[in-house]
């Protein structure tokens, strides 16, 4: 009974890669807060794929709780794919304590504690992979979203550390980053079409990702190459850029 | 709101549009409250216009599967649900659609707003048939749960999506023991030969036969006649198979009277024998041109018109033969003709097949087209029979009118349950329903 946890199950990119997990014969753990709206979409998986799917409430902010929780999963699951993530509007993100403390918990701190649990546990059984849904916006910090990239790019070095600590214990540590995607966080935004993937497109490279034992990804993958220049610019120029 | 443009599987007419979706019934009712009016669409493969308007209910979303029971072959699904989905869980299980039309990709609530019917008409009906139940919802946001027997089921089967939005169904499967089905193939010299394949073969499920529509004289309604019925070797094991892509738009230039013509000699040649037999599968039995992705757009960019008619029994091989004349005098030529006899007439009220002769044909948008498709509606009108709505673009209220006797009373249930304000098509502006 292989079973993959996925936190923050009821995102956009993690129903994406839920029915691509299924569908490879995968069990599921969906995990979210005010987890029982996925009912249906549970129910649809099963008959479509005659897999298992259990759906568990956790609060990823509830620190607390989070060893209870992962102690109360029978059986332990073989992998972990992190997508919870809040894209907060930026001018407000600097204007609040609240909406930026909301967004380093959702996209870093209430992940990493969580990821601490599980990377011991995978570490003491010697298999597993962990999958973190990081984003582009780590990779160099930009006025129009640096509350939420720095967050990212927190998440994205921790993922990295992660990596060079298990890869000797043969636990694959994966670093997803998209580009644009369309999900519900993006809805409201206009987004250059050739440049947006769609979450299956994300969920299929997570897939991809994990089978060839890949460390670090773009998705679309060109965004590797755009990265690279952003992040080449020299400081001095990059300041004075409206990105 | 999106802005991309949804056309119809002709891809005629084309009109500016936007359309919208629902996750869940709250959203849908919230679209209820609003003033302007829309048409329900689901995977768009209807031909024609009824499933156009400036404004679009874009169903295939809601598409979750509810429950499948295994032991009594019920599945129980959401509206946009494709059948293409439907198949590659039950197959495997041992099930099948009791009905299906020539395309796996539709949705379950474009199967039953056409009331669609497959090759086994004869014997089994039409989609609605297999429909134990269905949920609709109407304009005051108020969801009804439709059986035989329900005005709004009679109503909503057949339709076109002008009776409430369909919510959810539940449809009987039938039980097979193979996904392989024994095809025989007869080639036949003339309408005549052909019909006589369809009397005598009357008692096999599957029967349909392809017609030379090019053909004049002595040959005309040459035919590839075609039964089949499922074998009981075991193999239940239903894979997909890798599928051709049209990747563009053709120039319109490239399917013409000659290039069809050598298409018709090569295929009705390729069958050596007058009566040919094999084994094939689901996917190649049923779903032949499913293997071709966008297989419409060969059609050129201007699209194309099938047109569906039916003529009762009695006069099926008159009716037939006099438009098979017309059609094979037609210069623009028609690159498709499918003929298949239909059983029993149903209950609902727009329900397209009746007892006698069905003819398909496809047509690229040209000039005389029109005209054509006139003279044949007259033709159709003086022997008593019908044109399909789903794959309409064109025709008069007066031929509507003719060939469908209950539309009065399909009216009266549009304004009973004012749906008439609320969903409305191209197609049913132009037939006034």
């Amino acid at each position: 009974m292989k079973f993959v946890l996925i936190l923050g199950a009821k995102s956009d990119i993690a129903k994406a890669v839920a029915k691509v997990f299924a569908s490879n014969g995968y069990n599921l753990y969906l995990c979210a807060r005010d987890v029982n709206e996925l009912s249906d979409f549970k129910k649809d998986l099963e008959i479509r794929t005659c897999v298992r799917v259990e759906l568990k409430e956790i609060d990823i902010n509830n620190i607390e709780k989070h060893e209870e929780f992962y102690m109360g999963l029978e059986p332990k699951p073989e992998g972990i794919i992190t997508t919870t993530g809040y894209l907060p509007d930026q001018k407000e993100a600097e204007n609040s304590h609240m909406e930026t403390i909301k967004t380093i918990y959702a996209n870093y701190l209430g992940i990493v504690c969580f990821l601490n649990i599980v990377a011991n546990d995978l570490e003491k059984r010697g298999k597993g992979f962990i999958v973190g849904i990081s984003s582009v916006a780590g990779d160099r910090g930009r006025r129009s979203n640096y509350i939420y990239g720095s967050a990212k790019a927190g998440f994205t070095a921790y993922l990295s550390g992660l990596r060079n600590r298990l890869w000797h214990k043969g636990i694959r540590v994966i670093t997803v980053k998209p580009g644009f995607v369309h999900t519900k966080m993006t809805k409201d935004m206009k987004l250059p079409p050739l440049l947006t993937a769609t979450p299956e497109e994300v969920a299929k490279d997570v897939f991809k990702a994990v089978q060839k034992g890949k460390d670090v990804i773009y998705s679309r993958w060109f965004w590797k190459y755009i990265m690279l220049l952003i992040r080449l610019i020299p400081e001095p120029i990059f300041k004075r850029l409206n990105l | 709101m999106e802005g991309v443009n949804l056309y119809s599987w002709g891809m005629y007419p084309k009109i500016k549009n936007r359309h919208f979706s629902f996750k869940d019934l709250k959203e849908l009712s919230s679209y209820m409250r609003d003033s302007f009016s829309y048409i329900p669409y689901g995977n768009g493969r209807s031909y024609g216009d009824a499933c156009l308007n400036d404004c679009i209910l874009y169903c295939k979303p809601y598409n979750f599967l509810l429950d499948f029971d295994t032991q009594n072959g019920i599945i129980h699904c959401q509206s946009g649900v494709l059948l293409a989905e439907i198949i590659k869980i039950t197959i495997p299980r041992g099930w099948f659609l009791k009905i299906t039309p020539g395309t796996k990709y539709i949705t379950v609530g474009g199967a039953i707003a056409s009331d669609v019917h497959g090759k086994n008409h004869h014997i089994d009906g039409c989609f609605s048939e297999s429909l134990l139940e269905f949920r609709l919802m109407l304009p005051s946001g108020e969801v009804i749960q439709c059986k035989k027997g329900d005005e709004l089921f009679h109503a909503t089967c057949g339709g076109m999506g002008l009776t409430g939005v369909i919510i959810a169904a539940r449809i009987q499967l039938k039980k097979i023991k193979s996904k392989n089905i024994r095809r025989i193939i007869i080639k036949t010299k003339n309408l005549t030969e052909t019909f006589e394949c369809f009397e005598k073969y009357a008692s096999s499920t599957y029967s349909v036969a392809w017609v030379d529509c090019l053909t004049k004289g002595k040959n005309i309604g040459r035919s590839i006649f075609t039964i089949g019925e499922f074998i009981e070797d075991g193999d239940l094991n239903y894979k997909e198979k890798k599928k051709l892509n049209i990747p563009f738009t053709f120039p319109g230039f490239i399917l013409n009277r000659f290039t069809v013509k050598a298409f018709n000699y090569f295929y009705y040649h390729k069958f050596q024998n007058d009566i040919f037999e094999e084994i094939v599968d689901i996917d190649n039995f049923f779903y032949p041109l499913d293997s071709i992705n966008y297989w419409n757009r060969i059609y050129g960019k201007n699209g194309f018109l099938q047109y569906h008619l039916v003529i009762p029994r009695k006069e099926g091989y008159t009716g037939i033969e006099e438009i098979l004349w017309k059609v094979a005098r037609y210069e623009g030529g028609c690159f498709l003709g499918v003929l298949k006899f239909y059983g029993k007439e149903n209950n609902n009220l727009l329900s397209f097949p009746l007892e006698g002769y069905g003819l398909a044909l496809d047509f690229k948008i040209n000039k005389g087209v029109f005209e054509l498709l006139n003279e044949l509606d007259k033709i159709v009108v003086k022997y008593g029979g019908r044109i399909y709505l789903a794959k309409d673009a064109r025709m008069s209220r007066e031929t509507f009118e003719a060939g469908y006797h209950n539309f009065q009373k399909f009216k009266e249930v549009r304004k009973k349950y004012e749906l008439y304000k609320k969903f409305q098509s191209l197609q049913s502006r132009r037939l006034e329903i």
